[in-house]
């Protein structure tokens, strides 16, 4: 790698592929403990100790960018679907945490979705990004991905004991503000929630960090509070978000909060630089800042594991 | 509600003039302000700005907003009077305010964005 000029950014990324290692956590009683990193590689033992594979969190593949900080989102993207391919257990979802395009256009949405058509699980759910509703009637995502939720973009579902929520905090955005889920949806959750056993492990998702990661450049939800309170009473909450393409991880009680990695193009750090737009790093190093986090079932006890897992 | 006309729904490309003065960093070394001339109908999206704000413009004025950053950006209305769409790198939107008032509005992407502009 040292005649950096001589490698075109694909080639970079094609040897790196599979020489990274990301880094694994139990979360056992709201307390995150590494584990040996599995899965991905094909190591079936680490498989066998942390379960089958529940589901791989894919986000920001900002579909329709083609600037300097990453000239081939399509080429990351197929890069990312390849990894999970060939895990050595398939997960049975997929959760996409939004900003599947760049900007909401038709022809991004078209070629999104048949890149994930090579993926070997076929289950997918998904929450729009605030780039995948910039079109003037915000319709290109809903015609798409809207039936799951009746165009309202939050709902619910259960696989494998695991209750998960899908919610939106993109569309009532307020000037100066953060993300906003909105009176309405915060009273579906409370419904939804309350029929719920709290020894069901929940994993939340929605595009935008559903805590304050970082007021100034809007890395937060304005309304989160009243979605926290719902969900402190059960025994294993997790919480995933996209939005700001880094991993930012907090754990508080019985919640685990994460932000996955972007498939695209990194992002600075919170407050570096003059706001948060892409990242322009050396093409040796782009592989390893983008990536995803696959999450497991952990018997005993009942709780969920994760695991991020950058490109290189 | 006050209903402006649009002249333009569709994007164009930014004049290659504006192009070069953002990339020779003249922007940031003059400002927008002093770069355009008086009475200037443009507004530069730079570094996530909105630049000038507020701009004050006369009845019946065109307004163009041109992104000059890598992000997109879009400028909505806070009362619903225009939205711009995502406005990717070199790309402007116009809208032609025939009514004096204040207008207000934000980038739906990044809400901590806002602007505003005065019609006298």
């Amino acid at each position: 790698m040292s005649d950096e000029s001589l490698l075109s950014r694909r080639n970079a990324l094609k040897c790196m592929a599979y020489g990274g290692a990301g880094t694994l956590f139990a979360l056992s009683g709201g307390v995150l403990a590494p584990l040996d990193l599995a899965m991905a590689a094909g190591d079936t033992q680490g498989a066998a100790k942390l379960g089958k594979p529940l589901f791989v969190q894919i986000s920001d593949t900002h579909i329709g960018f083609n600037k300097e900080a990453n000239p081939d989102v399509n080429g990351t993207l197929t890069q990312t679907i390849d990894i999970v391919n060939g895990m050595a257990e398939q997960p049975a979802l997929i959760i996409h945490t939004g900003d599947i395009t760049h900007l909401s256009k038709p022809a991004e949405f078209d070629l999104a979705q048949q890149l994930f058509s090579r993926l070997r699980t076929t289950e997918m759910h998904t929450t729009p990004g605030e780039h995948d509703t910039t079109d003037a009637t915000v319709t290109e995502y809903f015609n798409r991905f809207g039936k799951a939720s009746g165009n309202k973009g939050y709902y619910s579902f259960d696989h494998a004991g695991v209750h998960f929520v899908a919610l939106i905090n993109v569309l009532q955005f307020k000037p100066g503000g953060l993300g906003t889920l909105g009176a309405d949806q915060l009273a579906w959750v409370a419904a939804d929630l309350k029929g719920q056993s709290s020894s069901t492990p929940i994993v939340v998702f929605a595009h935008m960090p559903l805590w304050t990661i970082y007021e100034p450049w809007g890395w937060g939800t304005g309304d989160a509070d009243q979605l926290m309170s719902q969900l402190r009473r059960f025994g294993s909450v997790t919480v995933l978000n996209g939005h700001i393409h880094q991993i930012v991880q907090k754990v508080e009680g019985n919640m685990t909060f994460h932000t996955a990695r972007s498939t695209s193009y990194p992002q600075p750090a919170a407050g570096v630089g003059s706001g948060p737009g892409p990242l322009k790093v050396p093409s040796d190093q782009l592989a390893s800042m983008l990536g995803i986090t696959s999450i497991s079932v952990v018997k005993h006890p009942r709780s969920l594991a994760l695991n991020d897992r950058a490109l290189a | 509600m006050i209903r402006g006309r649009f002249r333009s729904w569709s994007f164009r490309r930014a004049q290659p003039l504006l192009c070069l003065a953002a990339m020779t960093g003249l922007f940031a070394v003059c400002g927008p302000s002093a770069a355009d001339p008086a009475g200037s109908t443009k507004i530069v999206v730079k570094e996530f700005m909105f630049s000038p704000t507020p701009l004050t413009v006369k009845a019946g004025s065109t307004v163009t907003w041109t992104n000059m950053d890598d992000e997109p950006h879009t400028a909505v209305s806070d009362t619903g009077m225009f939205k711009s769409g995502g406005m990717d790198t070199n790309e402007s939107f116009s809208f032609k305010f025939d009514k004096p008032g204040t207008y207000h509005y934000t980038c739906s992407i990044h809400p901590r964005m806002v602007g505003t502009i005065i019609v006298q």
